[in-house]
């Protein structure tokens, strides 16, 4: 039986996810897993804007920041519960996404780089000043999601951790599908084709302001929930959410796995991720030797690690 | 009256220090389309080494041209030992290098010069200069001067010498410049160090002014990065115009409206400017090969 | 080959967790924001409590025992904070936790460490923080409500009525903004003026020059940290304003002589801890040995000049070895029980009372209003 690429993907996710465990020495491990399963959550995202569709954004915390809030927020004000909290935190960065692209999705490269940025330092700003509302820089805390307390009543006792740990794998597991049946419907190769050239797209049929504006849209709903579930899964939330580095880290992410993959994204989230646990060993020359693992890997291995690997692998077969 | 004429004059002192960092990105995005985001880290260089030097003793202007060809000089290491390697490789992962190359100088600086804030004389004291009742100090003019004969050096050098032509047209078909002669390999080199050039002598003259540390770079980067893209990314009349801009809507909007929002106010202007200009103000226009 | 790679990855952490792990020694845990916006808090911080474990482990330790110091950066990230106290409590298995720089990382920090029942002090001002009481989180800084008292204090014994704001937007800057727009009504003063600036902002004329317009205005508070309030008081000399400028603890540390420069500096006021005025304190101060041993120590070891924040660790660290010492045991619940039993015990912050309603211990009496005159310190009668 042939596995097409698309079920390989799933397979290793759901093996990582389910396996992992055995190896854990302590319940900080879980820790650690479910923080890279939210980033890769929204570095998914990137993946259909970036990799598929080829479209820069250096903004997609503000969507993360506006999941993440929804979350603290819509509890407190509008008596909804959490996780509906985060479904109206995914519309309101949708309807945001779709109105703030419209004009700006014009733009290329550089140019979509820095109006994006602006977007995601808006949206910081407003959760920084308007504290009243938001706490300001200080945060706020964040209600329990509350399916711990049920679980646990049905009979599966969870570690906060482990709950958080398998729940984000889940959501994972189930963003990365969506993306991978995306990749292969007609959107998809409409998206794959505007990346190769927007005029020769164009020529083809495809509407291009109009798919473009369907990846941003979706980019920012998967952005927007991995925020919702850091606030969950925190129990308190800051503005650091919609930083500026927060952006930044989601797009670095993506590239240093390999932008083009879910897989690969989510490969580069968890390098990314583990390294700073694993440089608190080396103190003080920790952002040094960070800033030396990007470059290298960039030098050697441009088209990202997995990918990169990959073809080796292939090479060496051969 | 005195009152509008202090805003300017916040503006225009902020305004020319994000023009002096939004020059220093031009030369390495005209070479290269590359844009630099360890430019920040050369105008924090510029600041913190012009410190260290005067710290040990030496003249503060000879501290100064030290840091300046100090960091000139890490521009060529990092054009050979990370750019230059990377041929090739896509423009998003060349930006993830240069991210890579500013957190690698900014953590370098911080083993070697410490987590302190520093600060060095101004050049001709700090007596302010009154003019209708509003103040300015002097150390602001000489920013202003700094990026208005920066932006004239890269005028000349991009439209009156051949070496401009030859950092133009290795931007444009990196191939055919080489087919004509150009050494590519030393424009390259040439661009980086001195786009780092320029940063360092951005920090030399707004540390007075701005104070140093080893993370001041990030923040500098960004608001350069968005003034150049304001005036168009590339063009020297563009990194002027639009950090000048910049600096003189973030004041007039701490002015009038809220301080609270004035970066807001900032960030929406350059959205509008896009949605009428998508090249910015002064931009380049290019067309897409199929 | 894609789960051996994770496999790698997994078995190089778990190596370096078992490192650390092996031992059988007092083991404390701190998460700090030694780099980042915050740096300016954790760097002084993480330098005192690196010393102090030093210079306690070469006079034999605690009980006999060695003490082992596990100290994370968190670069000011709250999400990292509460990673790195998972760390400490999960996996270094540690007794007690210092740190939290900021209140944003206190609050993920202090979340984690009632749930795994750690005591926890806090190095952050917010007065959240300790009120409502929670079992195991402590903090020694005066809270920033606090400093505003103080400071509005002095203020009405200048019969100043009205005063401008300009207050940076960092975490320090706006929390200590919202706490002194609280109390200022309790001390019949009102705000006239209200401005902001970024902490990375190069001037900050325009908010000054507004404050300067507004009609009334007889003061100027700025809280803030890092470079932002010298540039305030540079640019308050540049346009010549007269009134009386108060700033904040953020900046009390010589260092802000230094980069304001003495002559800008000169009259500016701040509450600030016995720590900044070594010299002025009476012989028989309670404080002053405290005060002189930790200066000393730090600037002899790091050669730069103390800070407040600083002396907030050194004042953490005596508590919690303090309560390991009489608890007499390493025991997470003892510690707790016998730091909350801490009484008259003299930081470099003030003395500390603690009680079961008091995780704090300070009164107003810690701070000390100060004026820098001719580049020092001087105490306000």
């Amino acid at each position: 039986m042939k596995l097409s690429s698309k079920h390989v993907t799933l397979l290793v996710l759901l093996a990582l996810v389910a396996i992992s465990p055995m190896l854990f020495p302590s319940g900080y491990y879980y820790r650690v897993g479910a923080l890279i399963f939210v980033n890769a959550f929204a570095v998914t995202g990137i993946v259909i804007l970036t990799g598929y569709a080829g479209q820069i954004s250096l903004g997609h915390a503000g969507f993360a920041g506006i999941g993440a809030y929804a979350c603290a927020l819509a509890p407190v004000h509008l008596g909804l519960h959490p996780a509906l909290a985060a479904v109206l935190g995914a519309l309101i960065s949708a309807v945001l996404a779709w109105l703030v692209g419209r004009p700006i999705l014009r733009l290329k490269g550089y140019y979509l780089g820095v109006a994006t940025l602006g977007f995601g330092i808006l949206v910081s700003m407003v959760l920084n000043n308007e504290r009243q509302l938001t706490g300001g820089p200080d945060g706020m805390e964040v209600p329990d999601l509350g399916l711990r307390g049920v679980l646990k009543d049905w009979g599966l006792d969870l570690s906060n951790g482990q709950f958080w740990y398998f729940f984000s794998g889940i959501c994972l597991l189930i963003g990365a599908w969506l993306a991978l049946n995306l990749y292969h419907s007609p959107t998809g190769r409409a998206l794959r084709a505007l990346h190769g050239s927007e005029i020769a797209a164009r020529v083809v049929g495809v509407d291009v302001a109009r798919e473009k504006l369907k990846a941003f849209v979706i980019s920012a709903v998967y952005a927007s929930v991995s925020g919702s579930l850091l606030a969950l899964q925190n129990k308190f939330i800051t503005p650091d959410v919609a930083g500026f580095m927060h952006s930044i880290e989601m797009v670095t992410m993506a590239v240093l796995g390999g932008v083009g993959s879910v897989l690969g994204a989510v490969f580069g989230t968890a390098v990314l991720t583990l390294l700073p646990q694993v440089l608190t060993a080396f103190g003080e020359y920790e952002q040094l030797i960070l800033g030396l693992v990007m470059m290298l890997v960039m030098i050697f291995l441009p088209a990202g690690l997995l990918p990169s690997i990959l073809r080796k692998l292939r090479g060496a077969e051969a | 009256m005195s009152e509008l004429l202090q805003f300017l004059f916040s503006g225009v002192t902020v305004g020319a220090v994000y023009a002096l960092v939004a020059l220093g990105f031009t030369i390495i995005y005209n070479a290269s389309d590359v844009v630099n985001f360890a430019q920040g880290e050369f105008v924090m260089l510029g600041g913190m080494l012009t410190f260290a030097g005067s710290a040990a003793g030496l003249p503060l202007l000879l501290a100064a041209v030290i840091a300046i060809l100090a960091t000139a000089a890490m521009g060529v290491l990092m054009n050979k030992l990370a750019i230059e390697p990377a041929r090739g490789a896509p423009v998003v992962s060349l930006i993830i290098i240069t991210i890579g190359a500013s957190i690698f100088i900014r953590g370098g600086t911080q083993l070697i010069f410490g987590k302190q804030i520093h600060t060095y004389p101004s050049i001709s004291g700090d007596t302010p200069i009154r003019i209708m009742g509003a103040t300015i100090l002097p150390q602001s003019l000489w920013v202003i001067l700094g990026a208005v004969l920066v932006f004239i050096g890269l005028w000349l050098f991009f439209t009156r010498t051949l070496l401009g032509r030859a950092v133009l047209a290795t931007s444009n078909n990196r191939l055919a410049a080489q087919l004509v002669g150009i050494n590519t390999n030393f424009v390259m080199t040439l661009s980086f160090a001195l786009s780092a050039g320029i940063g360092a002598l951005a920090g030399v003259l707004i540390s007075p002014i701005t104070m140093t540390s080893y993370d001041v770079g990030l923040a500098l980067a960004l608001k350069g990065f968005a003034a150049a893209m304001l005036g168009g990314m590339g063009n020297p009349k563009g990194a002027l115009v639009g950090g000048l801009l910049l600096g003189l809507m973030e004041a007039l909007t701490a002015g009038y409206l809220s301080s609270q929002y004035k970066d807001a106010a900032a960030f929406i202007i350059i959205l509008a400017v896009l949605f009428f200009l998508p090249q910015g103000l002064f931009g380049r226009k290019s067309t897409e090969r199929v | 080959m894609k789960t051996t790679l994770t496999t790698t990855a997994l078995s190089t952490l778990l190596a370096l967790g078992l490192a650390s792990a092996a031992s059988a020694e007092i083991r404390i845990g701190a998460t700090l924001s030694a780099t980042g916006p915050a740096a300016f808090l954790g760097d002084p911080e993480a330098k005192t409590l690196e010393m102090l474990v030093e210079e306690a482990n070469a006079a034999g330790g605690l009980n006999g025992e060695e003490i082992a110091l596990v100290l994370y950066d968190d670069g000011g990230d709250p999400n990292k904070a509460r990673t790195f106290a998972t760390r400490l409590v999960e996996d270094d298995e540690v007794v007690a936790i210092i740190g939290g720089s900021t209140t944003g990382t206190t609050m993920s920090i202090a979340s984690v460490a009632e749930d795994a029942e750690i005591p926890f002090i806090s190095l952050a001002g917010a007065i959240e923080i300790i009120d409502p009481v929670r079992p195991f989180t402590f903090k020694t800084p005066h809270t920033d409500r606090m400093a505003c008292e103080k400071i509005f204090e002095d203020m009405q014994k200048r019969q100043i009525t009205t005063i401008g704001m300009i207050s940076g937007t960092d975490g320090f800057g706006a929390s200590m903004q919202a706490q002194c727009k609280d109390v200022v009504g309790d001390y019949g003063i009102t705000i006239a003026a209200d401005e902001t600036y970024n902490p990375t902002d190069a001037d900050m004329t325009a908010q000054l020059t507004k404050i300067k317009n507004t009609a009334g205005v007889q003061a100027v508070l700025n809280p803030g940290f890092g470079q932002g309030p010298s540039i305030v008081t540079r640019n308050y000399k540049q346009l010549a304003i007269e009134l009386p400028l108060y700033q904040s603890h953020g900046v009390a540390s010589d260092g802000f002589i230094e980069l304001a420069g003495a002559d800008a500096a000169n009259g500016v006021r701040l509450p600030g801890t016995a720590l900044l005025v070594p010299g002025l304190l009476a012989a028989d101060d309670a404080q002053k040995p405290v005060v002189d041993a930790y200066k000393t120590a730090f600037e002899g070891k790091y050669s730069t000049p103390v800070s407040t924040f600083g002396g907030y660790a050194n004042d953490a660290w005596l508590i919690l070895s303090n309560a390991i010492t009489t608890a007499g045991e390493a025991d997470p619940a003892a510690i707790r029980d016998a730091i909350e039993a801490t009484t008259g015990l003299a930081g470099t912050t003030g003395i500390y009372n603690m009680s079961a309603e008091n995780h704090l211990g300070l009164d107003l009496s810690a701070f000390r209003m100060l004026e820098i005159k001719d580049g020092g310190w001087t105490l306000v009668e």
